[in-house]
């Protein structure tokens, strides 16, 4: 072989970095189309939903805090009537509702599932919880309607729809994300933990308290909020349970309504382009924004309980 | 590796030429979008077309009257289906559409099975919807708090209810359903409930109410007896043609008018002895 054929070969590209070079552009193309539809996303509903504001000139503040939604008809002042807050109010209510009740639950399981019988959680607990995310969210909402409604209306009065039927869906509903996710901050927590502190003397509830749940808060914590934005953006299981009246709820049994069912009740009533439309699309990109804060807020857990 | 990812990209874009075809294949078709109480009816018909004329499709898509005029004045489907006048719905251009109307629907207050009162006055019902009167026993019925359940706003139905029965009051706000399958079953099983529902959908869960000891029937709907009706439009842009204007005289035709429409508790448009314009005024049609 002559220096040239070497240098040649050397020089031509092998079949590896043909390869490599051809996994680039497909993974490439992917990100990019990836990025794309998001960017599109953001761009589409943010566009939409200014619209309220620049073009249909609605304060921003009286959006934020009216309480009457009628957006066909105008107020005293000429204005149209689209306050947000019942709703807003509403999806809060049943979004932290729901992850205070679903909290002791998800963690009483986990620490079971980690701590105190791994063989029987995982065989029985873990698959259970994990059905519970496959059922469809309408079938949910049946459940809530058929169930729930009359439970509710028997035990504590009113027509039955209202926050408190949002909530025992939505509970149900975020349970097994957040056990799962608690499961996980659980078995992170390093095993020598758990060896110095039964060394020491502690008791195994001594240990589960002071130690293994003490060192996996920022995971817990990470684990409620992530079942929050999921309870914050369910739309068809908690519409059929809520009750879907556009009122500031008074008390938890008396009909409410969410952001979301706003939406899914509205949008085929109105015609694109008009304020009743553009205002619904402002509730989709509040709905839009807040799982940006739910995320910054897991971010800044996570970043927080790093540093301990 | 790299074979499985041709492959997989081989297939996708197999998927993607053959769901192309498909449209082109099955010959020609329109689509029908809008209102979903007259939904079933379309489609009916559109099955009985094309089984007359085999080829020819007609797709029909729900979405509501809004969703309905809204794409037929963008013109991005052939016929769009509405339970309102064009011209009441705002951010409607009414100027190129043509108002196909194919059948009336009659809309009844139904109450919960449990309540006691058979008859309501205009007065009363709009007083019960403004929030005005809140206890059955007011009405002559058992000691029981009205559960008002209303439909989404801008829905047809609630529209046509608005219009008859409220008369520029305004309805207070409560529950509020976007179907009225979900209506029917709360107004069933919750106590003390009432809603209203355009005729084909009451069964025998839920208890109609006569409105100023009128009966909610048929043949008084078609004398403007019963005042709580609406027209069924189908709205093309412009002259409808070929397939579209084919079908247009197809749903208007003696046999559709009497075997589906009637069948499905629509009242055929040939038998309204009264016709209403948009502004409300009734004129006897002489025949």
């Amino acid at each position: 072989m002559n220096n040239d054929e070497i240098r040649a070969s050397l020089l031509k590209r092998s079949r590896a970095s043909k390869n490599e070079i051809f996994g680039k552009v497909i993974s490439g193309i992917c990100i990019t189309i990836i990025i794309g539809v998001v960017v599109s996303i953001f761009y589409f509903v943010a566009s939409k939903g200014l619209a309220t504001f620049f073009t249909d000139k609605v304060n921003l503040w009286k959006f934020l805090t009216g309480t009457v939604w009628n957006p066909s008809t105008n107020d005293a002042q000429g204005d149209p009537q689209v306050g947000a807050l019942p709703m807003i109010v509403g999806s809060f209510s049943v979004t932290f509702l729901a992850a205070i009740v679903a909290t002791p639950f998800a963690i009483g399981a986990a620490v079971f599932m980690t701590e105190i019988s791994p063989k029987l959680g995982k065989r029985v607990l873990q698959p259970v919880i994990e059905l519970l995310v496959g059922i469809p969210s309408v079938v949910y909402g049946f459940i809530g309607l058929s169930v729930v409604v009359p439970f509710v209306r028997r035990t504590f009065g009113g027509s039955g729809f209202g926050i408190l039927s949002g909530t025992f869906v939505l509970f149900v509903m975020i349970l097994p994300t957040v056990t799962s996710m608690t499961v996980d901050a659980l078995n992170s927590v390093p095993r020598n933990y758990r060896e110095a502190s039964l060394a020491l003397g502690a008791t195994r509830w001594q240990t589960i308290y002071k130690v293994v749940l003490r060192a996996s808060v920022s995971g817990i914590i990470t684990a409620v909020v992530f079942g929050m934005s999921r309870a914050f953006g369910e739309a068809l299981a908690v519409q059929m349970v809520i009750g879907n009246a556009m009122l500031l709820p008074g008390n938890l049994i008396s009909p409410a309504s969410t952001l979301t069912s706003v939406l899914t009740m509205g949008m085929g009533n109105s015609v694109m382009g008009s304020l009743s439309n553009n205002a619904l699309w402002s509730l989709a990109l509040l709905l839009l924004i807040m799982p940006l804060v739910f995320n910054i807020l897991i971010r800044w857990i996570g970043k927080r309980g790093a540093m301990h | 590796m790299k074979k499985r990812l041709i492959a997989l990209l081989g297939l996708t874009s197999l998927l993607v030429i053959l769901s192309g075809c498909q449209l082109k294949q099955t010959g020609e078709s329109i689509t029908a979008v809008g209102s979903s109480a007259l939904q079933p009816l379309v489609e009916a018909a559109g099955d009985r077309f094309t089984e007359d004329n085999p080829g020819q499709f007609i797709n029909v898509q729900g979405g509501g009257s809004g969703t309905g005029l809204s794409q037929i004045q963008a013109a991005s489907v052939e016929i769009g289906n509405s339970d309102l006048y064009a011209e009441q719905k705002s951010g409607i251009d009414p100027k190129d559409l043509v108002d196909h109307k194919v059948a009336v629907v009659g809309v009844t207050p139904v109450v919960n099975p449990e309540i006691s009162v058979k008859n309501l006055s205009t007065d009363q019902l709009a007083k019960i919807f403004s929030g005005d009167i809140t206890n059955w026993n007011k009405l002559g019925g058992p000691n029981q708090k009205i559960v008002v359940i209303n439909r989404a706003q801008g829905s047809g139905t609630r529209d046509t209810f608005e219009r008859w029965v409220m008369k520029g009051r305004s309805t207070m706000q409560a529950q509020e359903q976007d179907s009225t399958g979900m209506v029917r079953q709360i107004v069933a099983s919750t106590p003390g409930a009432i809603s209203y529902m355009a005729f084909p959908y009451v069964d025998k869960t839920v208890k109609t109410v006569n409105v100023d000891n009128v009966t909610p029937t048929d043949k008084n709907v078609q004398i403007n007896k019963w005042k709580i009706w609406s027209y069924e439009h189908m709205y093309t842009n412009g002259k409808p043609t070929g397939l579209t204007a084919k079908f247009m005289t197809y749903i208007l035709s003696d046999t559709i008018q009497d075997e589906i429409v009637g069948e499905m508790g629509y009242i055929p448009i040939k038998d309204m002895k009264v016709s209403r314009t948009l502004a409300g005024k009734v004129a006897t049609i002489n025949e």
